[in-house]
């Protein structure tokens, strides 16, 4: 490769690289956690996919402050693949039968505008113990 | 770019690389491999996190999940359970010992809740083998900033605003050091990294090496520019290999990248690193030793001044830092000399590492700030002392420290404070002692090191360290006397103040601070012949408990030089005229009827 020759230019490597790293920088009071369930039921249901689909969103979005983790079984199989929101402040949000368009739905209303997908909540008012 | 959803951070420093961390990486990749996820899961080495105790360690990312004492054979349920089913593998989280609670978060853990990061920011976070996850880390970014929008006498004032002092034990003014070799004029000047990390049991050099060994390379190329110099030199010890590893591969890729080499950033800075390999001498941590053995010539120390500033390697204005200042340098430049300063105490700014040992719950590596007290890094950070024991001791400082009682613990550790009460910072080695430890023999120890260490150019350190030894010999032999301790104290401050270098000056310091707070201990052996510890072997007494024996006759057997007599069913009893003190009769007594 060529050499770094100015700031701008070595700014635009960090960029590029922090990508890979803004999912080691785990701040969890300040950003927005969403859980999928990655039992076997919901992995049978396709929560994988639903969960790298999500990542990819987040990533071609650039959403920084975003970060997505697998959860165990909770508890509502017969709704899986299922994924919660928990926005700093705010009560957890449920979403059951989430799929591929489903998990990018989430982010662009939910999580960019704030709007809910009121069809597909479960629970509003799931709390954490 | 593919993303991952998941990192998995192995340590990969020296301590938990003995300990299979490589293996543990090859067969979480095969795992991860066999399970198909390859494309979204990342396996990473990191360097240390500095929880030496508990490695080999493993972090899970984004969930934030740390793993301890983790072996090869975890790898498949780690993955099949973590990985793919997103539970907790919960054998192997760290259990706190003082709630009895699993925890599965490095914040929750009290190790980690007192410490503050500067110099090991990037320690278990970033592949040390990858530049990009440096860069991305605002890696070289100090150094674009010093090189394309700051002057030298800018970035000198800067360092000196910071009030940043060597963390290699002296704790000068790092600014200081820069503006004088600066202010020196000449055609050719040098930056040397020492990397000679001569004190038993320290390894925070070592991990940072290991760990994040650009930003080392990054620094020494600022404060290159800051004092005029176009050449640097890191010396290191070969016995660290795998921190030469990593510099090596690191000065590789910032040359590619152009971070090294000419011109760098566009500008007319021309900047090159060379390693140079020390044998492993304690003294040549002392600048003008190191500069001698960087020469080829012996590792002495020289009479200063004249200082390096003035006249180093090649009798050219050279300017020698330790690792850890290095590797402060970066984030004070990016965030300025005032965020740095409200870390610490009124004196000593910023944060400083320590290698943890001894005998404390929690061994490991910390960076705490400027001013914690002794009593929060022990009990706290370190977790108390082993098996309940009561704490006796703690030795600053390395071997040329002192050692500090429990009413000293509430003092806030800085260069001056640790000074004062009879110790120092040192390049940051923090030994616990608990009361099986006899400080007679803790001193002889350490004294036997600098004696050898010592490189025999001036008298005082030379004969005068080996006749402390001696007389701690003499007394640990039980063939002391009161004058011997007197002694002691004479000839230790005469050594003190007469010594060429640090090493003399300092070497001393294990025997006086002893025998200042422990000094009941020596007279017990020097008028009692007794050790109070039972670690002194000479000094050992073994006798029958009359109450307890019951005439069973297998120590009377077992003895090597037939020295215990006695009938069957009755007391026996041992001829200390002839016993060796071997301890075989305690070994194999079944009633707990000899003592020693």
């Amino acid at each position: 490769m060529s050499t770094v020759k100015s700031l701008e230019e070595l700014k635009k490597i960090r960029e590029a690289s922090l990508k890979q790293m803004n999912i080691r920088k785990v701040d969890e009071d300040n950003k927005i956690k969403l859980l999928v369930g990655m039992a076997t039921c919901g992995i049978a249901a396709g929560a994988r996919e639903t969960y790298n689909e999500i990542l990819d969103t987040i990533n071609e979005e650039n959403l920084e402050n975003v970060y997505v983790v697998q959860v165990g079984c909770m508890g509502y199989c017969y709704e899986e693949p299922i994924v919660q929101v928990n926005v700093p402040g705010k009560e957890p949000i449920l979403y059951g039968n989430v799929d591929i368009k489903k998990g990018r739905e989430i982010i662009e209303k939910h999580i960019k505008k704030g709007e809910l997908l009121q069809d597909s909540i479960i629970s509003k008012s799931f709390h954490k113990l | 770019m593919k993303q991952y959803r998941s990192h998995i951070l192995v340590c990969a420093g020296t301590g938990c690389q003995s300990q299979e961390g490589h293996e543990i990486i090859e067969e979480l990749k095969k795992q991860i491999e066999k399970a198909n996820f390859h494309n979204e899961i990342q396996v990473v080495k990191t360097g240390c996190f500095g929880f030496c105790e508990k490695g080999p360690i493993i972090k899970i990312l984004p969930e934030n999940v740390f793993y301890i004492e983790v072996k090869p054979s975890d790898a498949k349920e780690i993955v099949e359970e973590h990985i793919i089913k997103g539970r907790r593998v919960q054998r192997l989280l760290y259990e706190e010992p003082n709630i009895h609670e699993r925890l599965e978060q490095q914040k929750d853990m009290p190790f980690y809740k007192k410490q503050v990061r500067i110099a090991l920011r990037n320690c278990g976070l970033i592949d040390p083998e990858n530049i990009k996850e440096y860069i991305a880390e605002d890696g070289y970014m100090a150094l674009g900033k010093v090189l394309t929008e700051m002057s030298q006498e800018e970035v000198i004032q800067l360092v000196r605003d910071s009030e940043l002092r060597g963390r290699g034990g002296g704790g000068f003014s790092t600014g200081f050091k820069w503006e004088l070799t600066y202010r020196n004029k000449d055609d050719q000047k040098y930056i040397v990294c020492n990397a000679d990390e001569g004190d038993p049991g320290a390894f925070m050099d070592r991990s940072i090496l290991e760990g994040d060994p650009h930003s080392v390379l990054e620094a020494m190329a600022i404060g290159a520019y800051a004092i005029g110099a176009n050449k640097g030199f890191v010396y290191i010890r070969a016995e660290y290999p795998l921190a030469i590893q990593r510099l090596k591969i690191a000065m590789e890729q910032a040359k590619e990248y152009g971070f090294l080499g000419r011109n760098i950033f566009g500008t007319n800075f021309h900047f090159d690193v060379e390693i140079k390999y020390g044998a492993g001498a304690f003294v040549c941590g002392e600048e003008t030793a190191l500069i001698n053995s960087m020469e080829g010539g012996r590792g002495e120390p020289n009479a200063k001044p004249p200082f390096p500033a003035e006249s180093g390697f090649w009798n050219k204005p050279t300017c020698v830092n330790n690792v850890e200042t290095y590797a402060n340098i970066p984030p004070i430049i990016l965030k300025g000399p005032k965020w740095f300063k409200q870390i610490g105490s009124e004196k000593s700014k910023g944060t400083k590492v320590f290698a943890l040992a001894g005998k404390v719950n929690n061994v490991g590596l910390i960076e705490v700030p400027m001013g914690i007290t002794l009593r929060e890094v022990i009990f706290d950070i370190g977790g108390g002392i082993r098996n309940g024991r009561k704490f006796k001791a703690v030795q600053t400082g390395g071997p040329s420290g002192g050692c500090l009682t429990e009413a000293l613990l509430d003092n806030p550790i800085d260069y001056e404070n640790l000074t004062r009460i009879g110790s120092m910072m040192g390049s940051g080695g923090m030994i616990v002692m608990d009361e099986d430890d006899c400080m007679v023999n803790i001193a002889k120890f350490y004294l036997e090191f600098t004696e050898e260490e010592s490189c025999g150019k001036c008298t005082p350190c030379r004969i005068g360290n080996k006749r402390l030894h001696e007389i701690l010999i003499k007394i640990t032999e039980g063939k002391g006397t009161k004058q011997d301790l007197e002694d002691l104290k004479k000839l230790g401050e005469m050594i003190k103040i007469s010594s060429l270098c640090g090493l003399g000056q300092s070497s001393p310091n294990p025997v006086l601070s002893t025998l200042k707070y422990f000094y009941d201990e020596y007279l017990q052996h020097v008028e009692n012949k007794h050790c109070p510890s039972g670690v002194c072997a000479a000094l050992k007494k073994h006798e029958i408990v009359e109450e307890n024996c019951v005439g069973c006759t297998l120590c009377a057997r077992v003895c090597p030089v037939d020295c215990i007599s006695g009938k069957v069913k009755e007391v026996h009893n041992i001829d200390q005229e002839r016993c060796i003190n071997c301890g075989a009769c305690k070994e194999a007594c079944k009633f707990n009827a000899i003592a020693n």
